[in-house]
């Protein structure tokens, strides 16, 4: 939102509320996870989101906010106590943060049923989206399959026919294959469930190599990626088959740890640090200044996710107890998405354009994302049709 | 065929790995009668600093060479701060302070080094692959790591039956009183044996930088394979731990290779991967029962 429409909105609201706009800033409570191994995607939704209040000096929207912040560490039971004591006693009206699909499934169905609203910048499990859909949950990253989706699409697109599918044995990793397989239409040359936490892949490397694809792809999040794709490179296997993966694999931080040996991998996004728009620009240089590291995607739904916020803020005169044009406003999703094109679909998911970027070298030597072409326009998600709000 | 003898390689290099971690953790708590759940913390410790120090000056070698003492200082020095008041505790108190270290070594190295994991590569000079076969291309840098496993095992059979140090060391785990009446400072002692096991650690730690993530919490994932080859090892026998600790990297390896691929010759494709890949992720617990069933102390017991 630019700032003259924000200006004349909070005029507007102005003259509509009287001049006494409520002193308290509007509390929004973050539960994420900031500890275990995974701690760095909830620091980059909270830096991003945190960026977002910065900029507008304490107010999003216009409207001054509280940022409450609290750790899940990845603990369903955790999250739900967390977000009963921001409800109960700091009375929030709103809630977002939750990294991870477990956690946010024991938690967004019974606060969104308790009447407070849920805004995810990151889990999107299928069943929120599909038969478990409420009018007080909105998904402002994506739903799980989406990143895998664009991958399979492309893999279909550059007519691969033979392709080796790995992921961890959990819910997710079965998704994220069936993701990637609702839009690769070719031969499967071998489908392997690891364990989830595994370290060494030594085994099934060669088991890979052995099977004779003629491309490779895999969900394997976190330290699991670094390790799979360090050892992928020093068994030589990156030379003669190609890789490809969702972008959780292949974020800022994680290509940081792996360096040269996740160059040429290609993985899908909804978003990237090079999209070319105004908004996505200034967030980047922004968050660089501010905590002098590139953002990863979280990051940047942390961020949308504020903006989002704010808009619905900035359209209701900071009141969420009016939940139903607080509903609405969020509904119009009328921010300046660091993604570009963002909309909501009728199960409160994004409408958005999906990418596939590569993993390129920098001059100065650092290895990063580049966008490499657009996939999906418009893309939604395979579980809308099921939503009945 | 030549997949199988790849894989086998696979299986030794792993119970290298673990032989490195378990030797030490084995002695700890052979000799010294301490559950020490910490033993991960060192290996991360070893890993960090190798990794620091090889970003530092570019040089694998010196950062294999500051990563020991690293493991080695602290190590000791949690034994001096912390361990020595345990000692005539009960196991459950050991638990509870080491478990207590965990969390504090993880959380140190988030403060020190920030949650980002860090990066360390292969030196240049193993970064290519061996031909171990006509077909069978293997990284030289896991040929590297059975190399030194091997070289340790050596060192630790010499040390433990050529040297001085050696018999005090067996004999203050047999009987701490008598040794310490013959004038040897059995405390001391202690603390070295302790150090060597932490230097251990850290030694297997710096060999898994390259290959996996240096991250926070790395020591915990191999802790629990640990443990399963000093048990089925037997509690502090050396030799128990080698044997172990390759046929615990054996059975883990060729079970997930293998078993989703037998299962799929009398079930449906998704259900016999889905069945193989759980199954497998339990062979090693499996193994561990069979032979605790029949062997109750390991399949090298110490004398007690």
């Amino acid at each position: 939102m630019t700032y003259r429409r924000l200006a004349t909105a909070g005029l507007i609201m102005g003259l509509v509320t009287g001049p006494a706009i409520a002193a308290e800033p509007v509390k929004i409570g973050m539960i994420t996870t900031l500890s275990t191994k995974a701690g760095y995607l909830g620091e980059d939704i909270r830096d991003g989101f945190r960026l977002a209040i910065n900029q507008g000096e304490g107010k999003l929207g216009g409207i001054p906010v509280e940022l409450l912040v609290d750790d899940d560490g990845r603990k369903p039971g955790k999250g739900k106590q967390i977000a009963e004591r921001f409800i109960k006693s700091n009375g929030t009206k709103i809630l977002t943060g939750i990294v991870f699909s477990n956690v946010a499934m024991a938690v967004v169905p019974k606060v969104t049923r308790d009447g407070v609203f849920y805004i995810s910048p990151n889990a999107g499990p299928s069943r929120l989206a599909g038969k478990g859909c409420s009018k007080n949950y909105f998904n402002v990253a994506w739903q799980n399959d989406n990143l895998h989706e664009a991958a399979g699409q492309y893999v279909n697109d550059k007519q691969f026919k033979n392709v080796y599918l790995l992921a961890p044995n959990y819910p997710a990793g079965k998704d994220a294959l069936a993701g990637f397989k609702r839009y690769y239409k070719g031969d499967v040359a071998g489908e392997v469930y690891t364990k989830l936490g595994q370290s060494d892949y030594a085994a099934e490397l060669a088991t890979l190599r052995a099977a004779r694809p003629d491309a490779v792809f895999f969900f394997l999040p976190g330290g699991m990626g670094i390790n799979f794709l360090k050892q992928y490179a020093q068994a030589g296997l990156n030379k003669s088959i190609p890789v490809f993966g969702p972008a959780f694999s292949f974020d800022e931080r994680i290509l940081k740890a792996v360096g040269s040996a996740a160059l040429g991998v290609r993985n899908g996004s909804q978003w990237s640090h090079d999209l070319d728009n105004p908004a996505n620009k200034s967030f980047v240089e922004a968050f660089r200044a501010a905590y002098g590291r590139t953002p990863t995607l979280y990051a940047s739904q942390g961020y949308d996710a504020a903006h989002l916020i704010g808009s619905a803020l900035a359209a209701t005169g900071g009141k969420p107890e009016d939940m139903d044009g607080f509903r609405s406003a969020l509904e119009k999703a009328d921010f300046d998405s660091v993604r570009g094109n963002f909309r909501f679909g009728p199960n409160h998911h994004p409408i958005q354009d999906l990418y596939i970027r590569e993993v390129i070298q920098t001059p100065e030597g650092s290895v990063t994302n580049r966008i490499e072409t657009k996939v999906f326009t418009d893309h939604s998600d395979a579980y809308a049709s099921e939503c009945r709000m | 065929m030549l997949l199988i003898l790849e894989q086998l390689v696979n299986g030794l290099q792993l119970g290298v790995m673990l032989f490195l971690m378990s030797a030490g953790l084995t002695l700890v708590f052979g000799i010294m009668q301490v559950i020490n759940l910490a033993h991960g913390s060192f290996y991360m410790v070893g890993a960090y600093a190798a990794a620091t120090v090889a970003q530092l000056t570019g040089s694998f070698l010196l950062g294999l060479l500051a990563a020991l003492p690293a493991a080695a200082i602290v190590g000791m020095l949690v034994e001096a701060v912390v361990l020595r008041r345990l000692y005539d505790r009960d196991h459950l108190d050991q638990v509870l302070a080491t478990f207590g270290l965990i969390l504090f070594f993880n959380e140190l190295t988030r403060m020190l080094w920030g949650r980002q994991p860090l990066f360390m590569d292969v030196p240049e000079w193993l970064s290519g692959t061996v031909e171990i076969l006509p077909g069978a291309p293997y990284p030289s840098y896991r040929l590297a790591v059975i190399g030194v496993g091997i070289l340790v095992a050596v060192f630790l059979y010499l040390l433990f039956t050529r040297t001085r140090l050696g018999m005090q060391i067996r004999a203050g785990a047999s009987n701490r009183e008598m040794v310490a009446a013959l004038g040897v400072n059995i405390r001391f002692l202690y603390t070295l044996v302790f150090g060597l096991g932490a230097m251990l650690a850290g030694l297997a730690g710096v060999m898994a930088g390259p290959i996996l993530a240096v991250e926070a919490g790395m020591g915990e994932e191999i802790l629990i394979l640990t443990f399963v080859v000093i048990v089925i090892g037997g509690v502090g026998s050396i030799r128990g731990a080698l044997i172990a600790a390759l046929l615990v990297g054996m059975v883990d390896t060729l079970g997930r290779v293998f078993l989703p691929g037998l299962f799929r010759l009398f079930l449906p494709m998704a259900e016999a991967d889905g069945i193989g890949a759980s199954l497998a992720s339990m062979s090693v617990y499996i193994l561990m029962a069979v032979i605790l069933v029949w062997r109750p102390r390991g399949l090298f017991p110490e004398p007690a």
